[in-house]
């Protein structure tokens, strides 16, 4: 053996250089990428889309396995949301060609990022990565994913499926890149290279911050703490269908799912009556301080508790409930930071709060944002629109979903906000962005800007577009340049013409969405 | 001496010194080469590489070029290529050039890593200390396999100025030093099938040696199943193979050795250059089990101190790995694309002066309607801040040879400027021609 001992000497870490080299090659993409017309685009997105849709049920299965969380089917509608659904909500949308504005004599040019550099979370795994490719892909830019840790493998695969379907679809080779061994020292060369044009955080608040310090342009959006106020005019029975099948939703680990219930004293009784009808078990006292010291022993969340079913959390907290419960409401007097449950919970124990009048119950709401997740979404239950214009303008939140569960609500895919992944946080949490991500997010546009006197006249644009459709593999395969008459001319590239097939087969995904959502909300 | 302050000199490089451009160019005549000194500064190329770094080399005036050049490839990763200086840093901890004698942990580490991706059928490495000796191994190699003498080449053929090697050179370099030996090393036309199998059919052949892409003879591509059809008359006649891919190796051709790309197995396969990471010279020779036999007859058959350097091996092991990299072999395709399209246009532009150009990969060689007109578009691109050499063995023919790491903005910016060197060039010869 060796007994030498190496000089600390400008060392990188394994994995570095590899990752710089990532970089370059997605600059060389994004920068071919750029100059595709939208009918090229437009087949590529939906063949990655495609792609990922087809194995959404494998890929669900395979991100439960990998990070022991989260629910199959859950995932599966998620998958399907974020590949062939995004596509759908977007079709018909064009962020490619030129927008002309005859009256205002503007046209303007889209002009995409460039190299997104996408974080993405181990509780969203495959749903995320497949959301952020679907919107690079729309806006032709060139993406690398670095996933989170706990979820690498599955996500790998998902990205290499896309990218695969990506390029025979006529994607420039590395459009799509995933880092197979994310690291600290990795992910932060990736956040600093100057080639990198935005990064897209989604993830807990340190990845976010540290995309935000990067000193590149970057969309990061914080953490989430979901308050829902159910007040005297609410249909009871319907407000408790939906907040407990939004906080079981994939057992509890999105940023959406609901964190505490505020409930107005004249309905409470009869709310958790509803709840229990529901599959949602009422934690008695000495119940509740049990789980609070298992799901937060010394005041801190423990991780293993992400994403468990409500059976199995009672379990270790030593508390026997019925085999269906699916969410442990625990209920507890004061919203004030030393009280774990007011927090960010991560799992299906939902908190469960009185007051006595509706207004209490926004300063409740607040304070719970003010320990977390401001910036990111309420709930609120009730058919007083008064009451929810006052609760909406109060509580420091960009997205209010109303009458609804907030898990699907507030990433649009139970309302008609733009369905996501990434729910911005805007200023209020500390990010760039306060909408729901969307493609648009990932584009800037040069706009020609004719002279206003009505005198200097705009010539007609219509039908002048700067992008092209490529004629085969990009980059081209280097033939030596006096063979590239021979046999060896590669194979066009595959193009799916927009058939009947293809048709069906998208109303039969738009289908499978609606029915999946149906047999959730009536669940 | 007094207190008295003295002026530091200019260039001050630590362990020595220079006043002046002047002062260099003269001690380089005085003490080193005045030939070749003399040669560039009436060329119009006074070039002294100062700084350099990723494709950049900076003369002592500070004037900065883009290397497309990059000395046949040693610099195929860049001038200090910052993972191979780490490299070899670490390893000065540990290691030193090693013995020759004895096995090797970086000699084996290395020959591993290279029969891992040569062509398949190479099965044992042997090192030489620069591609000079590579070749000279190369076919001793082939005459103790096949007990035969002969070597054949081709006319005009470039494989360096050791013993064996320069006789298969051009005459120029062999006879400068009554070393040209023309009844072992018949040199038959390049892309000429039946020259070939007539130097072939006394069965008295030991090999062939060819350059996958002949470099200084300004990178002629060999025609369309040229090469394959030379392969089938070595085995027809019993010579061996042997592809020099000193400068066609290492991604250059976007494949890792330019020979695959012609779906040949070589007998012997030789690098150097490039596989140095431009950092430490190294060179190897990739034989098939048969063709290497002496290595088992007398394994001390061939003696190099340096050959194999163990710090050369480090260097060349990170040199393989990156050059072996997905994402560098979708670079280099990116770059020979745009860089083929480019200079496409400006062919477009000049097409009865820029009248060529031979591509395979980012290997080129751009051919100009004027005898020496490399040389004029060689002067002009230096004056221009790109710096790529004539063609020594037909100066017809630029040799154009961009990194595989080329970031996207440096390809423009040296496209840009070679555009108007070769307008530049054009113009020159014009007014001559006027004159």
């Amino acid at each position: 053996m060796s007994e030498m001992t190496y000089e600390p000497l400008m060392v990188e870490p394994a994995g570095v250089p590899r990752g710089r080299a990532m970089v370059e090659r997605a600059d060389w993409a994004a920068r071919a990428y750029a100059k595709y017309d939208v009918a090229t685009v437009n087949r590529i997105v939906d063949a990655a889309a495609s792609a990922l849709a087809a194995r959404a049920q494998e890929f669900a299965r395979d991100a439960v396995a990998e990070t022991g969380f989260g629910v199959v089917e859950h995932k599966v509608l998620k998958n399907i949301a974020c590949s062939t659904g995004i596509v759908e909500t977007y079709r018909g949308q064009d962020f490619v060609s030129p927008e002309i504005d005859d009256i205002n004599k503007i046209v303007a040019i889209p002009r995409p990022a460039g190299v997104v550099l996408a974080l993405t979370p181990s509780t969203n795994p495959v749903a995320t990565v497949s959301f952020k490719i679907i919107l690079a892909l729309m806006t032709r830019n060139a993406i690398i994913i670095s996933p989170h840790p706990m979820a690498k493998k599955v996500c790998a695969a998902a990205a290499k499926t896309m990218a695969e379907a990506a390029v025979a679809a006529g994607a420039p080779d590395g459009i799509i890149q995933i880092v197979e061994d994310p690291s600290i020292p990795l992910i932060n060369a990736l956040m600093t290279d100057e080639r990198t044009d935005v990064i897209v955080a989604t993830g807990g608040s340190p990845v976010v911050r540290s995309a935000y310090r990067s000193g590149n342009p970057a969309i990061g959006v914080g953490p989430g703490n979901v308050p829902v106020l159910v007040d005297a005019t609410a249909d009871i029975q319907k407000a408790a269908a939906r907040i407990i099948e939004s906080k079981a939703f994939d057992n509890s680990i999105l940023c959406t799912n609901e964190s505490v219930v505020i409930a107005e004293e004249a309905i409470a009784d009869k709310l958790l009556s509803a709840f229990a009808r529901e599959g949602a078990y009422v934690l008695k006292d000495e119940e509740r301080d049990a789980i609070r010291s298992t799901v937060f022993p010394d005041g801190h969340f423990n991780i293993k508790m992400v994403g468990k079913d409500a059976v199995w959390i009672a379990e270790q907290a030593g508390i026997k409930v019925p085999v269906k419960t699916r969410v442990l409401v625990a209920p507890f007097d004061l919203v004030v930071p030393e009280e774990p449950l007011a927090h960010e919970k991560l799992c299906p124990v939902l908190g469960f709060v009185r007051v006595p009048t509706a207004e209490r119950g926004i300063d409740v709401a607040r304070a719970i944002l003010r320990i977390t997740g401001a910036g990111h979404s309420a709930a609120i239950h009730s058919a007083n629109p008064e009451l929810i214009m006052i609760f909406s303008a109060a509580v420091p939140v960009l997205r209010v979903s109303v009458n609804v569960g907030n898990s699907l609500g507030a990433s649009g895919i139970q309302t008609n906000l733009p369905p996501t992944m990434t729910i911005g946080t805007g200023y209020a949490g500390r990010s760039s962005v306060g909408e729901n991500l969307q493609p648009k997010h990932l584009l800037n546009y040069t706009r020609l800007a004719y002279n206003a006197d009505a005198r200097e006249v705009m010539p007609s644009f219509a039908g002048l577009n700067p992008w092209s459709s490529p004629t085969g593999p990009v980059p081209a395969y280097p033939l030596a340049s006096n063979d590239r008459a021979s046999a060896h001319t590669p194979a066009p590239i595959h193009r799916e013409p927009i058939s009947q097939d293809v048709a069906e087969l998208r109303d039969e995904i738009r289908k499978l969405i609606v029915e999946e959502l149906h047999a959730l909300i009536k669940n | 001496m007094t207190q008295e302050h003295v002026a530091a000199p200019e260039f001050d490089y630590g362990l020595f010194s220079y006043d002046s451009k002047e002062q260099m160019l003269d001690k380089s005549k005085e003490f080193w080469n005045p030939g070749k000194t003399q040669f560039w500064i009436d060329s119009g190329v006074p070039l002294v590489i100062d700084r350099r770094e990723e494709y950049f080399i900076y003369d002592m005036s500070g004037k900065r070029l883009i290397d497309a050049h990059l000395n046949g490839g040693t610099y195929n990763l860049g001038h200090r290529n910052p993972e191979v200086v780490q490299a070899v840093t670490m390893a000065m901890q540990h290691f030193d050039i090693g013995n020759h004698h004895f096995p090797s942990l970086a000699r084996t580490a290395l020959a591993e890593a290279l029969i891992k991706t040569a062509p398949a059928g190479l099965s044992k490495v042997i090192y030489g200390s620069g591609g000079g000796e590579a070749i000279d191994i190369a076919l001793k190699t082939a005459r103790h396999a096949t007990q035969k003498r002969k070597i054949v080449s081709i006319v005009k053929a470039y494989h360096g100025h050791t013993g064996l090697a320069v006789g298969t050179g051009d005459d120029r370099f062999s006879k400068l030093f009554l070393s040209d030996r023309p009844e072992e090393f018949p040199h038959v036309p390049f892309n000429d099938l039946e020259a070939m199998e007539d130097a072939l059919r006394g069965r008295d052949v030991a090999a062939v040696i060819m350059e996958t892409i002949p470099a200084t003879y300004g990178f002629p591509l060999p025609n369309p199943g040229y090469l394959e059809a030379v392969k089938v008359l070595c085995e027809k006649y019993e010579a061996l193979y042997i592809a020099d891919e000193v400068q066609t190796g290492l991604m250059r051709t976007g494949e890792l050795w330019g020979i695959t790309k012609h779906g040949i197995t070589p007998d012997i396969l030789v690098t150097g250059k490039g596989i140095s990471g431009g950092l430490y010279p190294i060179a190897a020779v990739l034989a098939t089990e048969k063709a290497a036999g002496w290595l088992n007859e007398d394994g001390f058959g061939h003696i190099s101190t340096f050959g194999g350097a163990e710090l050369g091996c480090i260097a060349a092991l990170k040199t393989l790995e990156i050059c072996s990299r997905e994402e560098t072999r979708s670079m280099v395709h990116y770059i020979a694309d745009y860089v083929g399209k480019r200079l496409a246009e400006v062919q477009a532009t000049y097409p009865d002066w820029f009248v060529g150009i031979r591509q395979n990969g980012v290997i080129l060689g751009l051919e100009f309607a004027h005898p020496q007109g490399a040389k004029y578009v060689m002067r002009h691109l230096y004056e221009n801040g790109v710096w790529a050499i004539f063609s020594t063995l037909d100066p017809r023919v630029l040799q154009y040879k961009p990194g595989i790491l080329l970031k996207p903005e440096v390809a423009e910016e040296m496209l840009d400027r070679t555009e108007l060197a070769i307008g530049k060039a054009y113009a020159e010869i014009r007014n001559e021609r006027s004159a």
